[in-house]
């Protein structure tokens, strides 16, 4: 049996060596990055990196998620120099030259987050510590963005957040290794309500049935102080279980409410039974007040659109991006993704592609896979040629900055993907805040963590 | 007043997927022994052979319209149905919006083949095993099943919508003296609740007024009895397995057009359409009816605004609260019979 010895001396060396380097100034640390790429999390040593997708491969968002590991498994195959190279083409940073990441063959690995924020931290963790992932990316529920998020923060690695729409994401919950290019329910009140007053006139009462979570709860604070904003009054606000599979006992109180207007803060399978609800009885066909009664959708997904088939036309709503949008870098990707799988790519799959080139680039830019130095080079990141047309990742709070579309459902699709058209785009100028917004306030960045 | 009118409406509707689901529970219990958790799956395979269907009709073949492109610029693909081509027009599209009632065709043969399937196949070999093993062998047997229809039709909710003559609603106020628009209820939901009046009482006639149901009643009374006067009791049994199958696939199919189905839509009715048994009481079948429908309408009526502002959260514990209160002050449940899983 042997015993480890433990000398007074032995300790003091160790305080003093660590101490030291726990003192220097981040001038020096920041100057080494590629000097040696060590001393973080997974510290990428061989031929390869791996990045870790973690996305809803079950339940009820697998389609979602689905489209999302299609979209990264193009951008491995771009970021490695196959395939047509889709946005690397159009992207305004030219960092990035189709041999992986600072000439580390790119390979990846999937979890499986079943939308639940234990089962998503855990894959997550899975990956980080088994499998030994640099980045992690991907979901489809701020509920499990902004749990993955804080494991990503704790364990030093960079989290590229895949499809979150809360604020909290980068909000009161926002971390400094975590960065969210999808737009959030801020930016979806601020780009529809120009829209809303235009079609519906700025006298209209609103009825809100809100998804009782976190995400549902801030986008009916969104909606509403932006509907408010414009002179509409909100009559009612009503949170309904996300279990719940039937709204027919929350739609019908709308019809003698003296609402005109009814705004579904739902999502995924909760939003295609409530507006399928709501149209079945009769909501839209209605004249309440002396005006046709509306209904608005403020998150739109095409598989939500998919769901609710026949209902959604006509219907407003917000989306990050959509594959008609006429931008630098849209036709590249679409091109490259339809090619790969026959069928337009989804927002979902947009950002996730996007999030992984942002991530990749600013490995390249930085010259080095560690945390701080990746966040260093994406902080204050100006960029174009992704879809959106210009961009910013904010310094502040690690989300990007960027112009909003307002879709509708369209009366006459002609394909199963055809099922949004866009009606406005709002300038990124309308849907900016300041960082310390009220309803973003409460959190804190903090400082990056490298781990190990 | 005519928002309790309205609520006692939506209770009605929602009261009967959980008295049918639960009716047929109940008509494997009382004659099989088994709980069956397999129940709800069966529901969600009945809907999706609504949606089965619908595919079916809409089986399509392809033509390249030149002078149109698709999103990658190439000539556009248009897909006609094959039942368009070969009925016309008119009568093909008439077939793919009335494919929900006609997929209750569709639906009987094969719901009551997999019933059979699954009791000969699987469940047979678990009737003296606890009831534990049994619960357990029928939840996997719903995972499973769960599983192979995600991985046909993916996890995306499908839109079935109801033939297009039954898609508006109906003005129930002006019938009886409200404002127009005060109380209106769509068709299909009424239409959904008469369908589950007719098959309750197809089911309850069955069982009461033919021989057949006859025997099975006895022998849902004493089984052994039943069996030493020479009568197969068994495959009367496997019968009934199917029968509850078809019930629950019907109350499925019929469904689809209320909410677009997807896999787990099962799942969420299965948990409820237990609480619904244990209230009515485990073995009876009046039991389960009244405890569907009386569940359905309490749940409605918690999820009115002046009953959530009293309580708030009362619309997703209103039917464990129910359950809860009910077995303290009726431990058989409604119409419990004595001697029923009490041994």
């Amino acid at each position: 049996m042997s015993k480890t010895k433990l000398t007074r001396r032995g300790v003091l060396k160790t305080g003093a060596a660590a101490g030291t380097g726990l003192a220097l100034p981040t001038i020096f640390t920041g100057a080494a990055w590629s000097a040696s790429d060590t001393g973080f999390t997974n510290a990428p040593t061989g031929p390869t990196v791996t990045l870790g997708f973690n996305v809803p491969q079950s339940g009820p968002y697998a389609d979602e998620g689905a489209d999302e590991l299609r979209a990264y498994m193009l951008a491995v195959e771009h970021l490695n120099g196959e395939g047509d190279g889709g946005m690397l083409n159009s992207f305004s940073s030219k960092a990035l030259n189709g041999t992986g990441i600072l000439g580390k063959k790119v390979e990846y690995v999937t979890g499986d987050t079943q939308t639940k924020s234990d089962a998503a931290r855990a894959s997550a963790r899975s990956m980080i510590e088994k499998d030994g992932a640099i980045m992690i990316t991907g979901g489809s529920s701020s509920g499990v963005a902004i749990a993955v998020q804080g494991l990503c923060q704790e364990a030093g690695v960079i989290f590229m957040a895949g499809l979150t729409h809360s604020n909290d994401t980068t909000g009161k919950d926002k971390k400094a290794n975590g960065f969210r290019h999808f737009f959030n329910a801020y930016m979806s009140g601020a780009a529809l309500a120009p829209v809303l007053a235009k079609r519906y006139g700025t006298d209209r009462k609103a009825y809100h049935l809100t998804a009782d979570y976190t995400w549902g709860w801030t986008q009916e604070e969104s909606i509403r102080a932006a509907t408010e904003a414009l002179g509409w009054e909100t009559v009612n606000t009503v949170k309904t279980p996300l279990s719940a599979t039937d709204f027919s006992s929350y739609i019908a109180p709308v019809l003698n409410s003296g609402a005109d207007v009814l705004i579904l803060n739902h999502y995924g399978g909760n939003m295609v039974n409530s507006l399928t609800n709501a149209v079945q009885f009769g909501l839209r066909d209605k004249i309440v007040n002396g005006k046709k009664f509306e209904i608005v959708v403020p998150l739109y997904s095409r598989l939500m659109a998919q769901g609710a088939g026949e209902n959604v036309k006509g219907i407003l709503g917000t989306t990050n991006w959509h594959w008609t949008l006429d931008r630098p870098g849209t036709k590249e990707f679409v091109q490259s993704f339809g090619k790969k799988y026959g069928r337009p790519p989804s927002q979902a799959a947009h950002t996730c592609y996007v999030q992984t080139l942002l991530y990749a680039d600013a490995v390249q830019r930085a010259g080095s896979f560690n945390p701080c130095a990746v966040v260093e080079a994406l902080e204050g990141f100006e960029f174009d040629g992704m879809g959106n047309g210009p961009t910013l990742y904010r310094a502040d709070d690690h989300q990007c900055f960027k112009d909003v579309l307002v879709v509708q459902g369209k009366e006459n699709p002609t394909s199963e993907f055809d099922l949004l058209e866009i009606v406005d785009i709002t300038p990124v100028e309308q849907v900016t805040y300041p960082p310390d917004h009220p309803m973003f306030a409460g959190g804190d960045l903090g400082t990056c963590n490298p781990g190990a | 007043m005519d928002a309790i009118l309205l609520q006692i409406l939506n209770g009605l509707d929602k009261g009967s997927a959980y008295a049918l689901i639960a009716l047929g529970l109940t008509l494997i219990f009382g004659t099989l022994g088994v709980v069956n958790f397999a129940h709800g799956a069966l529901f969600m395979i009945g809907a999706f052979c609504a949606v089965t269907l619908q595919r079916l009709l809409s089986l399509s073949y392809v033509t390249i319209d030149e002078t149109r492109t698709d999103f990658l610029g190439n000539p556009l693909k248009v897909k006609t149905p094959y039942v368009e081509s070969w009925f016309g027009p008119e009568i093909g599209q008439a077939l793919i919006d009335w494919s929900v009632p006609l997929s209750i065709l569709f639906a009987i043969p094969v719901m009551v083949g997999l019933g059979f399937l699954i009791e000969r196949g699987l469940i047979k070999h678990f009737y003296k095993r606890p009831h534990a093993d049994q619960i357990l062998v029928t939840f996997g047997l719903a995972i499973v099943l769960q599983e192979i229809v995600k991985f046909i039709y993916g996890a995306n909710p499908i839109p079935t919508p109801a033939p297009e003559a039954f898609s508006g609603s109906f003005d129930f106020g002006v019938l009886i003296g409200f404002e127009p628009n005060a109380i209106i209820y769509p068709y299909w939901r009424m239409i959904y609740f008469v369908f589950a009046l007719i098959i309750i009482g197809a089911v309850f006639a069955f069982l009461r007024f033919t021989t057949f149901g006859m025997v099975v009643r006895a022998g849902m009374a004493d089984r052994e009895t039943v069996g030493l006067l020479g009568i197969n009791i068994d495959r009367r049994f496997t019968i009934m397995f199917g029968v509850a199958a078809a019930v629950a696939g019907l109350a499925g199919v019929m469904y689809t057009p209320i909410n677009s189905p997807n896999y787990h839509m099962g799942m969420d009715f299965l948990v409820l359409s237990f609480v619904v048994v244990v209230v009515g009481g485990m073995g009876s079948l009046p039991g389960a009816v009244l405890a569907g429908f009386l569940l359905g309408i309490l749940e409605s009526f918690a999820s009115m605004n002046e009953v959530k502002s009293i309580v708030p959260g009362i619309d997703q514990i209103i039917i464990y609260l129910v359950a809860i209160v009910i077995l303290l002050t009726r431990p058989r449940g409604l119409m419990g019979r004595k001697g029923v899983m009490e041994e």
